[in-house]
C-alpha cells in the first residue's frame, strides 16, 4: 500500500503533542504525575485523564473505522444515550447484569446496522444517513426512559463505571480490551486493507473483489457497538441515564480525536492507536485547563485552535510549501489528480 | 414537458406534505385553522427559517456549515453585552453583530478555499470557536431591557381574526424573497449552482470559485447573525448556550425541502416549506397535549428518512432514463 508511509516518524507529531500537553500540565501542577494506590485502585491526575478520556477514546475507535471508509457517524452520541437508557431502565426493572449488558449492546449493534444499511445498501451519504439517527436517537432514548432521568443502585452495573480490575479503573480496562480486539481484527487480517480500499475508491475496490456492502455495514455496526459500550460506561459512572445529555456533542469530540490522531477525513488511511492518543490529548487539555485555573470557558477555543493547527498541517496547500522528507507523502488529503483533458486544452 | 414536472417534484411533494399535514391538524383540532396559529408558526420559526436559508446556499454550493447555531448563540451574547454592559444603542450593536457574523463566515470560507479543507471540519472548528467566544464574554443569561426591544416587538401587521405578522416573521419572509431572487436571477446564484454541480467544470467555465466560496459562507454567517438578532428579540436575552443544535434542525429543513446535500440542486422555497413542516409538527404536539416532546424528534427523524428515500428514488429514475442529471 502506497498510502501507509512506513516509519515511526509519521506518528511523532501525535505522541509529541501528548507529551507536550502532559508536561505543560506538570508545569502547572507539580503533582500531576503522582499516582497513589488507595483501596485497591490507582488514583492521580494522570489516571484521571485516562479514565475520563475512556468514553471518547471508545467512540474514536469505532469512528476511526468509519472515517477510514470515507464516512462519518454523527449518531454515536445518540447511540450512547440509547444504550445507557436501556441499561438503566432494565436494571431498574430488576433484570440481571448479563441480560442488561446484552440488551444495551444489542441496541448499539442495531443502531449501527441501521446506519450501515442506509450507507451500504441505500447508498445515502454517511453524514445524512447518520443524521437521521442523531435526530431521532435522542427521541428514542427518551421514549425508553419515558422522559425521566432513570437512576439505579445496582452495584454490579456501577462497577463498570467506577470499579477497578488489578488496580486499573474499569473504563480504562474496557477501552484497552476493545482497542486490542479491534486492532487484532483489522491488522491481523485483511480487513483493515479492505476498509482502506473502500475508503480510497468504493467502485474500484468493489471491482477488485472487495465485498463493499459487507465491509461498510461491518464498520458502522462496530461503531455502534463501541458507542454502546461508551454509553454503558457513562451510565454506570453516574448511576443513571439522562437521555437528553448523555453523550451530547461527544460525536464531535470523537471526530476531533480521530482527526488529531492523523486519520484523513478523505478516507483510506487510519491509525487506531493514534485516534486513542488523540482522545487522550483532548482529555489532557481539558484537565490542564481546569488545573491551570483558567475558566473552563476557554476549553472550546483551545480545542478549536488545536483542530485548526492539525488541519493546517494536513492541508494539501500548506504541505506544498513545507520541506518534505524524501519519499514521504503529504499528511492527510491526497490531492485528486487533475483529470487529463483529451482534447488538448493547452495551447 | 415532463421534465419540468420532474424537476419540481421534490418541491411539490414537500408542499403537499405541509398542506395535507395542516389540513389533518385542522380536522382534528378546529382551532388549528386560524390566522393566529399561522402567525405564530411564522414568528416561532423565524430565526430557524433565516438560518436555514443561509444553509441552503452553502449546501447548494456543495458545502455545509455546522457553525450557524453557535453563531446565533454568540450573536445574542454579543448584543446583550454591548447593550446592557456597554450601554450601546441596539441599532449600533445590531450592525456590529452582523459585521462580526458575516466576517466570521467569510473567514471560514477563506480557510476552506485556500487550504482546501473539508467544510465539515472547518465549520466544526468554527462552531467551537463561536461557542467558546460566547462563553468567554459571559456564561450568564443576560436579559436585555432596552426600550427599543419592546418597541420592535410591538411592530406587527394584524390581519384576519387574531392573526399577527410580527417583525421576525416579516424579516424571515423578506429574506426568503431576497434569497429566491439571489439564487435564480443573479450571476452569484448561477455560479453557486455551477459550483455545487461540479467544481472542476465550474472552474473551467470561469466561475470565480474562491470568491463564490467565501461569499457563500459569509452569507451564511450574516444570516445566522440576523437570526441571532431575531432570536434575541424573541427571547429578550443573550445566552451563550442559546440555539444549540440549530445547525441540525436547519440541515433537516434543507433536506426535507428537497435540496440535495451533494450540492447543485434544490430550491430556497423548499427549505422555507421544510422549516414550516418542522414547526407544524411542534405545534401539533403542543396542541395535542398528551404527546411527549420526544415524539417531535422521532417524527422529524422519520420524515427526514422518508424524504431522503424519495430523493434517492427520483435520482434513480432520472439516471435510469439517461437524462436529467442533478441540475437546476
Amino acid at each position: 500500500m502506497t498510502l501507509s508511509a512506513p516509519g515511526p516518524a509519521r506518528n511523532l507529531p501525535q505522541y509529541g503533542a501528548l507529551v507536550a500537553v502532559l508536561l505543560a500540565n506538570w508545569l502547572l501542577f507539580p503533582d500531576f504525575f503522582a499516582i497513589r494506590l488507595q483501596d485497591g485502585r490507582l488514583f492521580g491526575s494522570l489516571i484521571d485523564v485516562v479514565n475520563r478520556g475512556a468514553p471518547v477514546a471508545l467512540l474514536a475507535i469505532g469512528m476511526t473505522m468509519v472515517i477510514a471508509t470515507r464516512g462519518v457517524d454523527l449518531s454515536v452520541g445518540a447511540v450512547m444515550a440509547i444504550s445507557g437508557a436501556v441499561a438503566a431502565t432494565m436494571t431498574g426493572a430488576g433484570w440481571g447484569l448479563p441480560a442488561v449488558l446484552a440488551a444495551s449492546l444489542a441496541a448499539g449493534l442495531l443502531c449501527g446496522l441501521w446506519n450501515g444499511l442506509l450507507v451500504a445498501v441505500l447508498r445515502i451519504q454517511p453524514i445524512i444517513a447518520t443524521l437521521i439517527l442523531m435526530v431521532a436517537g435522542r427521541g428514542i432514548a427518551q421514549l425508553v426512559t419515558e422522559g425521566q432521568i432513570v437512576t439505579f443502585t445496582s452495584p454490579a452495573l456501577a462497577f463498570i463505571g467506577g470499579g477497578s480490575f488489578l488496580t486499573v479503573p474499569m473504563p480504562v480496562v474496557i477501552t484497552i480490551a476493545l482497542l486490542a480486539v479491534t486492532a487484532l481484527l483489522v491488522r491481523a487480517t485483511a480487513l483493515g486493507l479492505m476498509i482502506e480500499a473502500v475508503g480510497i475508491n468504493r467502485l474500484s475496490s468493489a471491482g477488485a473483489g472487495v465485498n463493499t456492502p459487507v465491509i461498510l455495514v461491518a464498520v458502522y455496526v462496530w461503531c455502534g457497538l463501541c458507542a454502546a459500550v461508551a454509553g454503558l460506561i457513562v451510565t454506570a459512572d453516574i448511576r443513571g441515564a439522562d437521555a437528553n445529555n448523555a453523550g451530547l456533542w461527544l460525536e464531535l469530540d470523537a471526530i476531533l480525536a480521530v482527526v488529531v490522531g492523523g486519520t484523513s477525513l478523505l478516507g483510506g488511511r487510519f491509525g487506531l492507536v493514534l485516534s486513542v492518543v488523540g482522545a487522550l490529548i483532548i482529555q489532557a487539555m481539558n484537565t490542564g485547563i481546569l488545573l491551570s485555573g483558567f475558566k473552563p470557558e476557554f476549553n472550546l477555543i483551545v480545542k478549536a485552535g488545536v483542530l485548526l493547527v492539525v488541519l493546517l498541517l494536513q492541508s494539501p496547500t500548506l504541505t506544498l510549501f513545507l520541506p518534505r522528507p524524501k519519499g514521504a507523502r503529504p499528511m492527510g488529503a491526497v490531492k485528486p489528480p487533475v483529470a487529463p483533458t483529451s482534447g488538448g486544452a493547452k495551447p | 414537458m415532463t421534465s419540468a414536472l420532474q424537476r419540481f417534484l421534490p418541491l411539490i411533494v414537500t408542499t403537499a406534505v405541509l398542506v395535507v399535514g395542516f389540513l389533518m391538524c385542522a380536522a382534528q383540532f378546529p382551532n388549528f385553522a386560524s390566522w393566529r396559529v399561522v402567525g405564530n408558526l411564522l414568528t416561532d420559526n423565524a430565526f430557524l427559517g433565516i438560518t436555514a436559508i443561509g444553509m441552503t446556499f452553502v449546501i447548494l454550493s456543495g458545502g455545509i456549515d455546522l457553525s450557524v447555531g453557535a453563531v446565533i448563540g454568540f450573536t445574542t451574547v454579543l448584543l446583550a453585552v454591548l447593550i446592557e454592559h456597554g450601554g450601546w444603542h441596539p441599532l449600533a450593536a445590531f450592525a456590529v453583530a452582523l459585521i462580526a457574523a458575516g466576517g466570521f463566515g467569510a473567514a471560514m470560507g477563506g480557510v476552506i478555499h485556500v487550504f482546501q479543507m473539508p467544510p465539515f471540519i472547518v465549520t466544526l472548528a468554527g462552531m467551537f470557536i463561536a461557542r467558546g467566544l460566547g462563553f468567554v464574554l459571559t456564561t450568564d443569561s443576560v436579559p436585555i431591557n432596552h426600550p427599543l426591544y419592546g418597541e420592535l416587538n410591538d411592530i406587527a401587521l394584524r390581519f384576519g381574526a387574531g392573526g399577527k405578522l410580527s417583525l421576525p416573521a416579516m424579516l424571515m419572509l423578506g429574506v426568503v424573497v431576497a434569497a429566491v431572487v439571489l439564487a435564480h436571477w443573479t450571476r452569484f446564484g448561477a455560479n453557486l449552482y455551477a459550483l455545487g454541480g461540479n467544481r472542476q467544470s465550474a472552474e473551467l467555465m470561469g466561475v470565480p470559485v474562491g470568491r463564490t466560496t467565501v461569499a457563500v459562507y459569509a452569507l451564511s454567517g450574516l444570516l445566522a447573525g440576523l437570526a441571532g438578532i431575531v432570536f434575541s428579540l424573541y427571547t429578550g436575552a443573550g445566552y451563550s448556550l442559546a440555539a444549540t443544535g440549530v445547525e441540525l434542525d436547519t440541515i433537516t429543513a434543507v433536506v426535507i425541502g428537497g435540496t440535495q446535500l451533494t450540492g447543485g440542486y434544490g430550491y430556497v422555497v423548499g427549505t422555507f416549506v421544510g422549516v414550516l413542516i418542522q414547526g407544524l409538527i411542534q405545534t401539533y404536539i403542543t396542541f395535542d397535549g398528551t404527546l411527549s416532546s420526544w415524539w417531535t424528534k422521532i417524527a422529524i427523524g422519520v420524515l427526514l428518512f422518508v424524504f431522503i428515500l424519495l430523493q434517492k428514488g427520483l435520482l434513480t429514475v432520472w439516471a435510469g432514463r439517461g437524462g436529467e442529471p442533478a441540475e437546476a
